[in-house]
């Protein structure tokens, strides 16, 4: 038997106060590995949002606001960019394509998003991946036809479709305003599923899509953000007219070559006749990460702490049992043991103390990832899944195993010492 | 009586000159032996009441504690010379210990209690393995031997075993490997007249068979019966030993 086994079947012994040694160091540790974990997925799911976009542009804003609202989703833009502006500028040579996002509107608590058939055509997230129907009216399938074949067609994010029970061909009202509740119902102006797209892990899934013309009916009724009472346009009436957009939110566009994008860039933010912001997503992303990479540090930090106050647990649970360890120490020393070896004994039972918190650990986390991932893919849309530890969660995990095994050696330090004084003595 | 005298005689197992120890922080000597030789082979009953520097003088013979002045030698080698660590080779190599009580570690099984000196000291575990042809054998050997039934009792946890029973195990494991010199620290207090004669019977055989010298501490005196020699502790030891009960708080 070599010390490690003593120190295993002495761990065994006092299998109760080290299980919960082990159990806090493993609760800790996949705190630890959670937080990490979501931090990147959250990451990863908000770079994965917007691919092969060149320019992001909006109203003179924030980059970090801008892209918050029209690509994320989250918040509301100040103002908007006139018609004649997106026009102009989507005119130019260099750009080859461009999606409008009309935003402002909401249905049942998800974001209604008006664009046009481009949006389909050109958005992409991931890796590049194009947007899929999972489901659609036969008339609107295909390469190159308009998903909004009707003024009052509209496209579904599928955990709109998903949450809210719909299939196409059923009717949605469409509230103005982004509320989840009350507000004013467009009530007379019903719109009808046309498709549903496969999910995206993005706010994709959970917009609904309308063509700018049909934001345009929905409002036509409406004068200075109220509807104007009394006056009712039917839908028949709207499909006739010719409707003309005001105004877009933001626009995404996709330039001729990447050496334009800075020349573009520059030449929007220096519109004269409007005042407009136009950003890199990616620069804007990383802006986003360094302000909210604050607030990340701050998770890992707390977390830290707990991992301190386990291995904290862990010292005091071995200093408590080195009182009722002294005969064990003392038979030891008289069969022979160098003060060395106990010393090594004990620290060596710090460090699988710590191997089995960080195997718990693991476990744990894992569990909760399992378990919890679906959840929390509902909830926040954001996809967790199972992966394999990085290379950092390693190196966190080794540095706390030799943290368990160098605290350990405080105890071990207090048995040595005792080693040597208590001579041959054994007491009860 | 032992003999007494200056000088390691030949046949000498235990040879002390001088021998003087002061626990740290305390203000007088717990142990002052002038002159104490205890013959190879022997069988010594060391008398003393508690507090008299008993278990101070096993220390320092089983090389655990270090003399603050004087000589010890045991077989032959001077104790005194030798560095921490090649003192705990020593008593790995040379010395078998029997305690009070509570002798076993609970979370080892019966054999691997006995096994236990094996793990420290390769020259007993070679012996061993030489004994009994493989250490386990000699470890069965040795329980057999001691009158324990070692497939009836190796399935439940030594702590389990009855006193007695438990120290029977000590002394299997105190004299695996045949070390030179078996001490005994009050091995028989908690047990009861008939239990203390039958160990005493079983451990006295075990020894002369191993070739072993005992040194057996007691203050009980009717045990003295069966020993070589008896050395009272009180008379040998020249310390005042009015601190009684000051070694326990000395290095708190």
């Amino acid at each position: 038997m070599s010390l490690a086994r003593l120190a295993w079947a002495s761990l065994l012994n006092r299998r109760l106060t080290a299980g919960l040694a082990i159990l806090a160091i493993a609760m800790s540790v996949a705190l630890l590995l959670s937080v990490e974990k979501i931090r990147r997925d959250a990451r990863t799911s908000f770079g994965n949002t917007i691919s092969d976009v060149d320019l992001v542009v909006g109203a003179r804003s924030g980059a970090i606001q801008l892209l918050l609202y029209s690509v994320f989703r989250i918040g509301d833009a100040t103002n908007n960019v006139s018609w004649e502006s997106y026009e102009e500028i989507i005119a130019r040579p260099e750009v080859r394509w461009a999606v409008p996002l009309s935003l402002g509107d909401s249905h049942r608590g998800f974001r209604v998003l008006g664009t046009d058939a481009s949006y389909f055509e050109h958005y992409r997230h991931g890796d590049g991946r194009a947007l899929r129907f999972a489901t659609a009216d036969p008339s609107t399938q295909g390469p190159g036809v308009n998903p909004f074949a009707d003024l009052f067609d509209a496209v579904l994010g599928s955990e709109v479709a998903r949450t809210l029970g719909y299939s196409v061909g059923d009717p949605i009202v469409v509230s103005h305003g982004t509320g989840r509740v009350g507000l004013v119902n467009h009530d007379d102006q019903p719109f009808r599923v046309a498709g549903i797209l496969m999910p995206t892990g993005t706010p994709v899934d959970r917009t609904v899509h309308v063509s700018l013309e049909g934001i345009e009916a929905m409002h036509v009724d409406w004068s200075r953000g109220a509807p104007v009472p009394g006056q009712t346009t039917s839908p028949e009436t709207l499909r006739a007219t010719e409707l003309q957009p005001r105004a877009v939110t933001a626009f995404m566009l996709g330039l001729d070559s990447p050496r334009s994008v800075l020349r573009v860039q520059r030449s929007i933010n220096d519109y004269t006749d409007e005042p407009l912001l136009a950003v890199l997503p990616g620069v804007a992303l990383r802006e986003l990460w360094n302000l909210v990479g604050v607030a990340e540090r701050a998770l890992l930090i707390v977390s830290s702490f707990v991992v301190v106050a386990a291995l904290v647990n862990l010292v005091s649970v071995l200093l408590a049992s080195l009182d009722a360890r002294r005969r064990e120490i003392a038979i030891l020393r008289a069969s022979g043991a160098r003060p060395a070896q106990v010393f090594t004994l004990l620290a060596l039972e710090a460090g699988l103390l710590g191997l089995g918190g960080i195997a718990g650990g693991l476990a744990l986390h894992y569990a909760v990832v399992l378990v919890g991932g679906f959840w929390f893919e509902r909830r926040f849309g954001l996809a967790v899944g199972v992966t394999w530890p990085e290379a950092t969660d390693w190196a966190m995990l080794g540095t706390i195993l030799v943290s368990a095994t160098v605290v350990g050696c405080l105890p071990a330090w207090r048995a040595y010492r005792r080693s040597l004084a208590d001579g041959m003595t054994v007491r009860v | 009586m032992p003999a007494v005298g200056p000088g390691p005689a030949a046949t000498s197992a235990i040879d002390i000159v001088d021998l003087r120890f002061r626990w740290p922080g305390q203000t007088r000597d717990v142990l002052d032996i002038p002159a104490l030789s205890i013959a190879a082979g022997s069988r010594v009953f060391v008398r003393g009441a508690s507090g008299s520097g008993k278990t101070t003088l096993l220390s320092l013979i089983g090389a655990v504690l270090k003399p603050d002045a004087g000589r010890i030698r045991i077989d032959g080698t001077a104790l005194e010379s030798l560095s921490g660590g090649a003192r705990d080779t020593f008593r790995a190599d040379r010395i078998g210990f029997v305690f009070q009580m509570f002798n076993l570690l609970p979370f080892l099984g019966l054999v691997d209690n006995v096994l236990l000196p094996c793990r420290f000291s390769s020259t007993r575990r070679e012996r061993a393995a030489a004994d009994g042809g493989t250490l386990e054998n000699e470890a069965r050997r040795l329980l057999a031997a001691l009158d324990l039934d070692v497939d009836a009792l190796a399935s439940r946890p030594v702590s389990h075993l009855s006193v007695g029973q438990q120290q029977r195990v000590a002394a299997a494991r105190a004299l695996i490997g045949r070390p030179s010199i078996v001490i005994a620290d009050e091995p028989t207090s908690a047990l009861d007249a008939d239990a203390r004669q039958h160990f005493l019977e079983l451990l006295f055989g075990e020894v002369a068979a191993a070739g072993a010298t005992l040194v057996f501490v007691s203050h009980d005196r009717a045990l003295e019966n069966g020993f070589d020699d008896v050395i009272d502790l009180m008379g040998l030891n020249t310390a005042s030993t009015g601190g009684q009960g000051m070694r326990a708080e000395a290095l708190r």
